[in-house]
């Protein structure tokens, strides 16, 4: 049997600044995750990876990351994902300030 | 150190013209990523986990005043006012947008720099003996032979899609600091019966998944048949190495598969079809470049005001016992610059200190710098008399740090606060063990010892061959960092043996004290070696001191 789906976030790089960003329900680009389209839906995730994808003079290298439900929007599962909503851990560089 | 002629500048210059190009019809959607990737790449730019990163080229790891100018100009112009030094004499910076890369570019080129070849299936930055040209023990400067490799490499025609990356690293020296036995190829300089100099050659080193100790495929190699023989290696590589999976497409492979017998066989008879080919061109210009490299005018000067400050400063005396090594000329000293204060990144220097630097090497060290794969900066040609006021300077700038081949001195690579193939973060274990025993106070009690740090199995990091290596891993979610011990990267290059079970984040500093506290208490005299106690005990000790204090621990 196959395993259940675990909820999706769309996230990629973006082209021109090259930080992270993540798909949001109503098609934007955003650099907070909580702001992203949590996925629940198999099929619907795949789809909303190939409309992500599409758009390659805005983001690169989309793919779908674990996330779960969060009282503030999407979070994090695995801490690749979790450093990618903050920046390295040797300067307070990145997402960490300003966001 | 080499300056550019007419054709290098004109060939630096087209490469950023094309590149300016490429960057636009990327971002005009005239190219895909997919297209585009490649070409970035051929340009040094990688897209990592937060940011663009651009690894730019020091050749050889030599670098001069007015570069690192421009390095500090570029960190502060485009990126966040500091660079990192990475373990192949390159720098990186983290943090550039795409738009902007050409005119890094533009202004790498200005002061003959470029970031060519930094990436890619194609023939790396040849690394160097960071000392060269300066050490007491050198039989020649490799530097000349490096630089004739670079302009063979850089765009050679036959070897542009190689089955993948290819690195050199090159010594002039017995004493291997160039880790020459963990590269696709490593020369060393040897002596032949006769007294004149060449190559030993080493090929199939490396680290990575499957690390390799380099194998002789030739003891001595005249001077004069440097290209046609590294060229008849990649060449029968090229054909053999493996294109179907890239875990395998590395020359260690190859030699592995086949055996060094019969690469050998195979890399001679290459090498007999294709010398006749080398007309002399490249001794004439191996010739034009060592003029290049002629050493500097190194006055006989009295060095009391180096002994009479070492009497009366405490910590310039430590500093000058840590950070010195021999010179090949009296009263000369090879000064470190250590980039591993207690809690900094490994590598990382701010645009001030990179000023700094640039400013004593011109005042007190003859223009010339240098990088260290241990993520260093080398002054090579420095005075004694000088040394006190070359220390005030790196004092006031917060590069006085006295631990080179000390327990703090740790490489590591830059893991997952940046690197998009990292499986686990490099960079706050290092500054966790160093603040460690930055607080114990023991590190010159403990002496030469090597801790290196990877965040993955490519072993950037090159934790095989620390004396303790680490490698950070992705265990069900969860960072896990394996240890490894008996490490050695000089010529008589081991790769470390496996303790046992990773230990999580919370636990690794915990973990390498015990090894260290282990070895204080197992060495025969304070003058044994962390190597040498481990080469005499083995590693059951080590694993004792790891695991079952820790389980005596649990079950209390």
């Amino acid at each position: 049997m196959p395993s259940p789906f675990t909820p999706k976030v769309v996230t990629a790089n973006d082209l021109l600044q090259g930080d992270v960003v993540w798909l949001t329900a109503d098609d934007r680009w955003s650099r907070d995750m909580r702001e992203a389209e949590l996925i629940e839906d198999e099929a619907h995730a795949d789809i909303r990876l190939i409309e992500a994808q599409a758009q390659r003079s805005v983001v690169v290298g989309a793919y779908l990351a674990d996330a779960r439900p969060g009282a503030t929007g999407p979070k994090p599962v695995h801490f690749r994902e979790v450093f990618r909503t903050r920046g390295p851990s040797n300067y307070a560089h990145g997402k960490q300030v300003g966001i | 150190m080499y300056s550019y002629n007419d054709f290098d500048e004109a060939f630096v210059r087209e490469r950023v013209a094309q590149f300016r190009a490429q960057v636009e019809r990327r971002i005009d959607g005239s190219l895909t990523e997919d297209e585009f990737r490649p070409l970035r790449l051929m340009n040094g730019l990688y897209l990592q986990l937060h940011a663009y990163m651009l690894r730019v080229a020091v050749p050889y790891g030599t670098i001069n005043p007015t570069q690192m100018r421009q390095l500090a100009h570029i960190a502060e112009t485009f990126d966040k006012g500091y660079g990192h030094f990475t373990t192949r004499q390159n720098i990186q910076f983290n943090w550039p947008k795409l738009r902007d890369v050409p005119d890094i570019l533009e202004a790498l080129a200005d002061v003959e720099m470029h970031a060519i070849q930094t990436s890619g299936n194609t023939i790396r930055n040849v690394t160097a003996d960071h000392f060269a040209g300066a050490a007491a023990d050198e039989i020649e400067d490799p530097r000349p032979y490096a630089e004739l490799i670079r302009q063979w490499s850089t765009d050679h025609p036959e070897f542009q899609f190689l089955p993948r990356k290819f690195k050199i690293a090159i010594t002039g020296s017995p004493n291997d600091r160039a880790v020459t036995k963990a590269h696709d190829i490593g020369l060393r300089m040897v002596r032949s019966a006769d007294g004149l100099p060449g190559f030993e050659v080493i090929v199939g080193g490396g680290l990575g998944r499957t690390p390799m100790v380099g194998k002789v495929i030739r003891g001595f190699l005249p001077t004069g048949d440097l290209l046609p023989f590294i060229e008849a290696i990649v060449s029968v590589w090229n054909l053999l190495g493996r294109r179907d999976n890239k875990y395998k497409a590395r020359i260690k492979i190859t030699v592995h598969e086949h055996g060094i017998d019969e690469i050998q066989r195979l890399v001679e008879d290459r090498f007999v079809e294709i010398r006749p080919s080398f007309s002399g061109v490249d001794q004439d210009l191996l010739a034009e470049i060592k003029r290049h490299f002629a050493s500097p005018d190194l006055a006989e000067r009295s060095v009391d005001a180096f002994e009479a400050a070492r009497r009366a400063d405490p910590s310039f005396r430590s500093w000058s016992d840590t950070n010195l090594a021999a010179h090949r000329v009296d009263g000369y000293a090879i000064v470190t610059i250590s980039l591993k204060k207690p809690g900094a990144t490994p590598g990382d220097a701010t645009a001030a200190q990179m000023r700094t630097m640039a400013e004593i090497a011109e005042t007190f060290g003859h223009g010339e710098l240098r990088i260290s794969h241990e993520q260093n900066v080398i002054l090579p040609h420095v005075h004694k008399a000088d040394l006190p006021a070359v220390y005030a300077a790196l004092r006031a700038a917060d590069l006085a740090t006295a631990n080179v081949g000390l327990i703090g001195d740790i490489i590591a690579c830059p893991g997952m606060d940046y690197c998009a193939l990292a499986t686990a973060r490099s960079i706050p274990v290092a500054q966790e063990i160093a603040e460690r025993f930055e607080a114990l106070k023991l590190d010159h009690e403990i002496g030469p010892l090597k801790i290196k740090i990877s965040g993955c199995i490519n072993a950037c990091g090159h934790h095989h061959v620390g004396h303790i290596g680490i490698l950070g891993l992705d265990r069900a979610g969860v960072e896990n960092y394996q240890i490894t011990l008996g490490g050695d990267g000089t010529e008589d290059m081991v790769i470390g043996d496996k303790t046992g079970p990773g230990f999580a984040c919370d636990e690794i500093t915990g973990a390498i004290e015990r090894i260290v506290m282990a070895y204080l208490a197992e060495r025969l005299s304070p003058e044994e070696t962390f190597l040498e106690t481990y080469r005499r005990i083995g590693i059951a000790p080590f694993k004792a001191a790891l695991y079952e204090q820790g389980e005596t621990a649990n079950a209390a």
